[in-house]
Order: structure tokens, then C-alpha cells, then sequence
């Protein structure tokens, strides 16, 4: 016997869909459970269809062979693909889908990317362009074959003067001397940065040229000093860290 | 699509249903026609003998087609031979219409086991004189009962009460109604 004794006849019964109520319910979980009464009802379902063997009647009418072709040459082959599709015959479009959603991202990214170099090429230029200005300002004030002529009312004797331009949020400072007189050996001249409050910070060290020029520029400073004035000492060549008095020259600020 | 075109072509019994579902698969109505030829029978004969109703028979063998037809996918190899598993479905549909009652099986649940090929005519014509045969020879209480179970739906206990006799004798006569047909094709 292969299947369980206690069901065999329940699964017959079964088999032909006509076992009712507790029965029914018993079987089905049984089965859940029984691989050798499954097996036995797919046997009993063979048997089962060969009493339909046992049928005679007429063949069916041409008309039915006739309504079955017309019914399927309503129905697309189409539509019944997309009735029989499983899950996975979505696979190869949502990998299409997905590649193009990233092909998309690449391009805009792309696109993103030639836009910033763009921009980054545009500013480098006027960078350049900037740079470039600043350099030949910088080297016509320290050319040393510029000519530097002050300016001062007639008749009057050339005076030492001195020209400093601070900006204190850049630190950044550019000073030009012009009718400086000459040094002794071994000296140079210091400027001096004189804050609103505290000690002189020393601003670079120069000597003036045979025609009495000279220029400091953008000597290192500490960040942010509010200056009041600049003033200028006669210093050992190596400069000072601290003034050597007498002042010689000073400004008067703003 | 060529290549189920010439399947269609050849003559009815010279392709098997496999190649044939292969073709319906690809949309070929003319491998559709071919099974259709090739069981068409089976179905009415077992339909018309459970509905006793030409029309209601036609409405299934229409019915159990365009299911074919619509989901060929239903039907592998590993459900049985087609034949076998059409003349269930058409079965149970056909109960399921005298009963006036929603299908309360899928297609999909249903897997058989069957020993004869029906695919060919010879094949087909000698497994229904056995049958028949079989049939014949089985005690008439017996015959009787599995009638009732198969072609009418009935529950053993219907049958019980419409026979007189105990519940167990008729759920034994079903089962060994059903072993009887399946020792003859052994």
C-alpha cells in the first residue's frame, strides 16, 4: 500500500473533488504533510481521467471548431503575453530602465562637470588678466630705470617724502620713498608700522638708490593691525626689532 | 512562427503534443486547431455526458481551449500527458457548471499521473476500448458509484442515501472503481 490506510479511500474521494466538509479540510492538511499520498493522488487524478475515455456521445459541431478559431483570432497573441508575463520577464526592462535612469545621471553630471570648468577657466582667465596688471604695476613702481619725479611747489628744495599704502585687511602694504638721503655704510633705513596701541612693528628694511628712491613692498606684517602712522629710523643694515631713535621721518595717518 | 506554421501543416497524429503546445506558445492557431482536432472529442463526450446539454457542453470545450489558448503555460510536462489533463479540467468544470458553483480548482493545482500516451488515434481508440472494457466488467453497485462520483458529482454520502447503502462500501467501491482502470493500463 503506498498511501497512508486511514485516507485511501477519502483520497479517491478527494481525487474527484466530491469529498465534503471535515473530510475535505482533514485531506487537504494531510496532504501539506505527505508526499507519498500527493504522489498517490496524482496517480488517482490519471485514473480519473480515463473514465472520461469512457464517454460516448457525438463529436462536437463543426461550429464549435469554427466559434474557437474566431475567438482566437480576437484575441492577440500580444495581449495573451502580457497575461502570461511572469515577474521575471520584467527583469530585462528594469535593467534597461535602470541603465538609462544612470545613463541620464552620468550626462547631467557631465554636463555639470563642463559647466564648472567652463566657469573655472573663465575666472583663471581674468585671474590671469588681474595678475598680469598687478605685475606691471608692481614692476613700474620698482623698475630701477623708472623715472621718479616728485612733484613740489616751485622754487622749493627737494624734500624727503615717503609714501605708504596699507590695507589692514590684507595685511598688505606698498611704501615708496623718493629724495631719501644717502646712508652711511652699514645702515638702511627701517619702516615702521605705529599701531593705534602697542609697540612699532617693524615694516621692511630698504636702502634708496643713487637717485634717493626706494620701495618696500608687501613686507610680512601680523594680520589685522589698525595702523595709526608709518614712521622711518636709520637701523643696522640687518634692521631692528625695535626703533632706534631718532625718528627721521613720520606721517600723520589716515 | 515558420517553424509552427509546418507543424500545423503536417497530418493530424504526425507531431506530438508537445511540439504542438510549442507552436500555440508562438501564437499559432493552427497547432491550437490541431489539438483541438486531436481532443476536442474527449472533452464534448465528457462534458455533454455530465451537462446533458449540447450548448453547455460547447461553452466548455470553448472554455477549457481558450484557457489553453490564453495560458499554454498552464500545461507542462510535468502536469502529465495533455490529454489526460484536459479531460480532468473539462471534468471539473463541467461539475463545477451542474453544481452552479465557482471553479474550486485551479488549473495550475492540477498534476496528474497516466500511464497511456493519447496523443495518437490508434493509441486513443485502443485506450478507450479498454476502458470501456474495464468498465463493463466492473460489478454493476461498483460502476454505478463511480458513475455517480465522476459524471455527477455526487458525494459519497449522496450516493449513499441514493443507493441505500453504508457510507464505507461506497467510498470503497469509488477507489477501487478508479485502481481497477489504472491495473488495466499497468
Amino acid at each position: 500500500m503506498s498511501t497512508h490506510e486511514q485516507f485511501a479511500d477519502d483520497l479517491a474521494l478527494y481525487a474527484l473533488g466530491v469529498l465534503e466538509g471535515e473530510g475535505r479540510s482533514a485531506m487537504e492538511g494531510h496532504l501539506r504533510e505527505c508526499p507519498a499520498c500527493s504522489t498517490e493522488l496524482q496517480r488517482l487524478r490519471g485514473d480519473m481521467s480515463l473514465m472520461a475515455l469512457s464517454a460516448l456521445g457525438p463529436k462536437p459541431p463543426q461550429r464549435s471548431r469554427q466559434r474557437l478559431l474566431d475567438a482566437m483570432a480576437r484575441e492577440p497573441r500580444q495581449a495573451q503575453a502580457l497575461r502570461t508575463r511572469h515577474w521575471w520577464s520584467f527583469v530585462p526592462w528594469l535593467a534597461a530602465a535602470t541603465l538609462a535612469i544612470i545613463a541620464v545621471g552620468f550626462w547631467l553630471q557631465n554636463r555639470n562637470l563642463r559647466e564648472s570648468i567652463a566657469r573655472l577657466e573663465n575666472q583663471a582667465a581674468q585671474q590671469q588678466a588681474q595678475l598680469q596688471r598687478a605685475r606691471e604695476v608692481v614692476e613700474t613702481l620698482t623698475a630701477s630705470d623708472a623715472l621718479r619725479i616728485t612733484v613740489v611747489a616751485a622754487n622749493a628744495p627737494p624734500q624727503p617724502q615717503g609714501k605708504a599704502i596699507y590695507v589692514r585687511d590684507r595685511s598688505s602694504l606698498i611704501f615708496l620713498a623718493s629724495n631719501m638721503p644717502k646712508l652711511p655704510p652699514e645702515k638702511a633705513y627701517e619702516l615702521w608700522l605705529i599701531p593705534t596701541s602697542g609697540a612699532p612693528i617693524p615694516a621692511g628694511v630698504f636702502k634708496p638708490d643713487a637717485r634717493g628712491s626706494a620701495q618696500v613692498i608687501e613686507p610680512p606684517l601680523p594680520a589685522g593691525v589698525e595702523a595709526k602712522t608709518f614712521a622711518i629710523t636709520i637701523e643696522p643694515e640687518q634692521g631692528s626689532s625695535t626703533p632706534t631713535m631718532p625718528v627721521v621721518m613720520v606721517g600723520a595717518g589716515g | 512562427m515558420e517553424r509552427s506554421r509546418l507543424l500545423s501543416e503536417l497530418p493530424t497524429g504526425a507531431v506530438g503534443d508537445t511540439a504542438l503546445l510549442s507552436a500555440v506558445r508562438s501564437g499559432d492557431q493552427g497547432a491550437m486547431a490541431s489539438l483541438y482536432d486531436r481532443y476536442s472529442g474527449i472533452i464534448y463526450a465528457v462534458a455533454l455526458r455530465v451537462l446533458r446539454d449540447t450548448g453547455a457542453a460547447e461553452d466548455i470545450l470553448q472554455e477549457v481551449f481558450m484557457q489553453l489558448w490564453r495560458n499554454p503555460a498552464l500545461f507542462d510536462a510535468s502536469r502529465g500527458n495533455l490529454a489526460a489533463w484536459l479531460a480532468v479540467i473539462a471534468r471539473n468544470r463541467s461539475i463545477d457548471a451542474l453544481r452552479k458553483r465557482h471553479p474550486e480548482s485551479d488549473l495550475e493545482d492540477c498534476i496528474l499521473s497516466v500511464e497511456p500516451d493519447l496523443a495518437g488515434d490508434a493509441e486513443r481508440s485502443r485506450a478507450m476500448e479498454r476502458v470501456r472494457g474495464v468498465m463493463g466488467e466492473m460489478p454493476s453497485p461498483q460502476r454505478s458509484a463511480l458513475e455517480m462520483a465522476y459524471f455527477e458529482g455526487m458525494s459519497h454520502t449522496e450516493i449513499a442515501q441514493k443507493t441505500g447503502e453504508p457510507l464505507g462500501t461506497v467510498k470503497t467501491r469509488i477507489r477501487a472503481g478508479l485502481l481497477a482502470l489504472r491495473k488495466a493500463f499497468a
